[in-house]
């Protein structure tokens, strides 16, 4: 199948202009965080949400009856500020980018005439396209806006490194990849990995803003900007609890591909020692949120070095060793 | 669940200072407590980051058994350091002893987990929701009204409400009514039944790894035939534990064709191999079946898996020795480059006809060197440009001497024993590049030339008669997680109160109740606020805060 060009190039620049939105919606993402009351307004009206403790997860919540009229009348009814302003516009730069984002993958699809994630660039545009998508998501359920620019930053500089140092032109698949098999496990991997990268930020918040809690002169400004301990464990939890299934769907599909490709379903490659490894780590992850004592702090670094193998299997893997798995179209 | 896991974790050993200290009782009580220390979830979540850990230097490192050369080098390089960790099993880590036993502890543990969770589950499943909490206002859902309605009609409407719980109705002692209502019990039984999926899993593996095996071999795809008759018919063989290489399923496999596709830059656009098979009755009859073979396509007969693994050139030469014999010869040579197939190998010649076996073993000829399947030159030296066979030549040095494969020990058909060269017992006696057709001739007559190429495929075959199984288990654990993930299991329950008329009439016929609410969430809080809420809007009429 011949490769579109025109259609690749227009995919190149999409990339390349969403790349350059995020920025700009990082930028004002930063001021909305760091000059904005708005982020500690926000986190004393969650805390005081908590106390309600039921379900606290929309916000239109209603808890019960006794406590409920604690609750200050309704979110975002005060009069605007400009920092908030910025904010609210940081959110509709963030869409347009990922429109931007989405289209360069759509393009890149059409100029090949096959999924658009057969090699390690458009592996990574995949990833950060999803992981946005889950942050715009949930910030329509929890008052996170104004740490967007934590989720963005590990985006942008995926991407950057995606498409500068990894780069591959818009080609055919070679003959291992072209099974459908692509598109699910590879699919799924891309998911999982995309949502995975919110329980992370979240967790690495939740260590801040939990060491504040504990010792107040700990992240003295930036803790109280954060959203409750409480919230930021949902976050992780939910976002895991969703991103975990389609991970082991992931795993066992590529075990059943590898089943047709290679001879045998597992083999203990690099890819599919590490897959295991971050498996295992984010099954302990949810153990330990039953388990007494393991909650909370514990958890929270068990995720973070989940989405360290994660990250680690994505490059590491891919360019330093040399398994059956290395189709990252980098050489 | 995990509230009963929780607690077993947190209770202090019961102390049971009354009883004398007999030897047995105290060997009882430390098998007692080794056990429920083994089967705590703390150990299970130490042991599973052991797992993660354990496996991690099997990424890092080198494996015998995925790349026996690579970790060879290794070794070598990393001097004393390389063979403490060859010692200690670092470049074998999946067969470890300590890989072995953080697994079979997990095992353990999973087992000592599951048996007690299936008998509270049998029971839960038996006995019903639980009784209503004295006081429901302390639970993290909770709605309080009083309504103009009998009780007893108050309960009918409350458990039309909860069609699809479990509910038990139980009048108190006070003369309030109760019902306590459970649902998403679905959420324990997926948990079960992945847990019991990850142990079926692991036992299937280890059934697997000894009853499987793998074997390569490479065939000329020129109608050349490979049977799957006994080990000696593979290039190399992997063989589970349980595996002696005596009983492999009966099958043969003939390659008619192989044809690869590029692109014009030379990337790979597909690889299929036109083979043909024959297996259980076919091989009385003799029948031949048809069969495509392509990457991710593998041929599936006898139980067995035949794949494509990777393909390759075969140059043809002959030799003409002075006396006019001559001798033809295609063996594969080995692809060194997977972009251009450049390939390297050596092609090995006895002299024909010579009975002295001392004379015939030094008069040995071994053509070696380079193929290109499109030549190009640089100045003089070979290589290739394009992976496919459009206008091959070969490099080649021709060595005469001894080759030393008489010497007992097994040789690679790829190379020329280089100690051979080095001790002066087998010597260059030409250098020549070659395309189809051309010949050299050495100093004693002898010709040597280059015929033409074949190409081979090379195959794999797999047996794992537990494949099947680890499939399902894997199916179980993957649904019991997604049940286990997403129902939610929570509790719901109503007081119905009777209210005697203090307003003075003192008649019955002032139908009037309290009603109290009550729900809780046993798992994840998040989410159960809005279907409580909803609820108690149905039966009280009105949302709860009102
Ligand atoms: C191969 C080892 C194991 C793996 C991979 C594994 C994996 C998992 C996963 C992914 C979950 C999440 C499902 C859920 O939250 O409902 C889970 C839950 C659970 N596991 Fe395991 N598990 C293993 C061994 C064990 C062992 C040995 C125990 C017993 C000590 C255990 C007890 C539990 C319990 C009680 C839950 C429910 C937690 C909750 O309600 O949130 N697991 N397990």
């Amino acid at each position: 199948m011949p490769v579109n060009e025109t259609l690749s190039q227009y995919s190149d620049w999409s990339y390349t202009t969403s790349v350059v939105v995020y920025l700009l919606a990082m930028i004002f993402f930063l001021v909305e965080q760091s000059f904005g009351k708005h982020g500690k307004r926000v986190a004393e009206r969650t805390r005081e949400r908590q106390l309600v403790g039921a379900g606290a997860g929309s916000g239109s919540d209603v808890g019960t009856v006794e406590v409920a009229k604690d609750v200050p009348p309704s979110t975002g009814r005060a009069p605007r500020t400009r920092t908030e302003r910025l904010g609210r516009m940081g959110v509709a730069l963030t869409i347009l980018a990922a429109a931007l984002h989405l289209a360069a993958l759509v393009l890149r699809g059409l100029a090949t005439s096959r999924v658009p994630w057969g090699n390690m660039y458009e592996y990574i545009a995949a990833i950060t396209f999803i992981g946005v998508v889950t942050w715009l998501v949930l910030l329509r359920k929890y008052p996170l806006r104004h740490l967007s620019a934590f989720v963005l930053l590990p985006v942008v500089i995926l991407m950057f490194v995606g498409g500068t140092m990894l780069y591959a032109v818009a080609a055919p698949l070679q003959p291992a990849l072209q099974s459908y098999w692509l598109v699910i496990h590879v699919a799924a991997a891309a998911a999982s990995s995309g949502v995975f990268l919110i329980p992370g930020a979240a967790s690495i918040l939740y260590l801040i803003r939990s060491a504040h809690d504990r010792d107040p002169v700990k992240f003295g400004r930036f803790g109280p900007k954060l959203p409750s301990a409480d919230i930021l464990d949902k976050v992780a939890y939910r976002t895991t609890v969703f991103a975990f299934p389609v991970f082991t769907f992931g795993i066992l599909c590529g075990a059943v591909w590898a089943e047709a490709a290679w001879g045998r379903f597992w083999g203990w490659d690099p890819k599919e020692t590490v897959a295991f490894v971050s498996w295992v780590i984010y099954a302990a992850y949810l153990h330990s949120r039953a388990t007494a004592g393991w909650r909370g702090t514990r958890a929270a670094v068990i995720n973070i070095v989940g989405f360290a193998a994660t990250v680690f299997n994505l490059f590491f893997v891919n360019l330093v060793s040399a398994g059956l798995h290395s189709y990252a179209g980098v050489s | 669940m995990s509230d009963r896991q929780t607690v077993t974790d947190d209770a202090p050993q019961e102390a049971r200072p009354a009883y004398r200290q007999t030897p047995t009782r105290r060997a009882l009580a430390f098998l007692r407590n080794t056990w429920r220390k083994l089967t705590s979830m703390r150990t299970a979540l130490v042991l599973l980051f052991l797992l993660a850990l354990a496996a991690l230097p099997g990424a890092l490192l080198p494996q015998w058994d995925l790349n026996a050369q690579q970790t060879e080098e290794y070794i070598a390089e990393n001097g004393w350091w390389g063979r403490l960790l060859d010692r200690l099993q670092f470049f074998d880590v999946y067969s470890s002893v300590w890989f072995s036993a953080i697994y079979l502890l997990l095992m353990v543990s999973l087992v000592g987990c599951l048996v007690p969770r299936t008998g509270d589950y049998i029971r839960a499943m038996r006995s019903g929701p639980v009784l209503t909490p004295k006081n429901l206002a302390r639970l993290p859902h909770h709605t309080r009204a009083e309504v103009d309605d009998d009780p007893d009609a108050v309960i009918a409407s409350v458990r039309r409400r909860l069609r699809g719980w479990r509910v038990t109705e139980r009048t108190e002692a006070g003369g309030a009514r109760t019902i306590s209502a459970e649902r998403g019990y679905l959420r324990e039984t997926g948990n079960l039944v992945f847990h019991f999926g990850i142990l079926g899993i692991i036992v299937a593996f280890a059934i697997g790894a000894m009853y499987s095996y793998e074997g390569q071999v490479i065939v000329h795809a020129d109608g050349q035939e490979f049977c799957n008759s006994g080990i000696f018919a593979y290039d190399s063989f992997n063989p589970g534990l349980q595996v002696d290489g005596t009983e492999l399923n009966p099958f043969c496999v003939r390659v008619d064709d192989f044809e690869p596709t590029y692109t014009d830059a030379g990337q790979p656009v597909n690889y299929a191999a036109d083979i043909r098979y024959q297996s259980g009755e076919d091989l009385a009859s003799g029948t031949w079946r048809d069969y495509r073979l392509e990457v991710n396509a593998p041929l599936r007969t006898a139980g067995d898996r035949v794949y494509l693994l990777g393909h390759g050139y075969a140059p043809t030469f002959t030799v003409t020795w002075p006396n006019g014999e001559s001798r033809t010869q295609t063996i594969q040579w080995r692809p060194t480059d997977l972009n251009t197939m450049l390939s390297q190998g050596a092609t090995k010649f006895d002299p024909p006809g010579v009975t002295d076996s001392r004379t015939r073993r030094e008069n040995q000829l071994a053509v070696t060197g380079l193929f290109a399947p499109t030549a190009a030159f640089h100045g003089n030296i070979l290589t290739s440009s394009f992976p496919d066979l459009t206008e091959p030549a070969v490099a080649v040095d021709i060595m005469r001497g001894e080759l030393g494969i008489d010497a007992g020990r097994s040789q690679s058909i790829f190379e020329i024993d280089q100690s051979m060269v080095d001790s002066g017992r087998l010597e260059r006696v030409a250098r020549e590049n070659l395309e189809i057709g051309e010949s050299i001739t050495l100093d004693d007559g002898t010709q040597i030339s280059f015929d033409g190429v074949r190409r081979w495929v090379s195959l794999q075959v797999s047996h794992d008669p537990t494949q099947g199984w680890m499939l399902g288990f894997a199916i179980a654990m993957f649904v019991g997680l997604g049940a286990s993930l997403s129902v939610k299991r929570r509790r719901f329950w109503a007081r119905v109160t009777p209210l005697a008329d203090s307003t003075g009439g003192g008649t019955s016929d002032v139908r009037r109740a309290v009603v109290e609410l009550g729900g809780l969430a046993r798992t994840d809080q998040a989410g159960y606020g809005e279907e409580f809420t909803a609820i108690s809007r149905d039966l009280l009429g009105r949302t709860p805060q009102d």
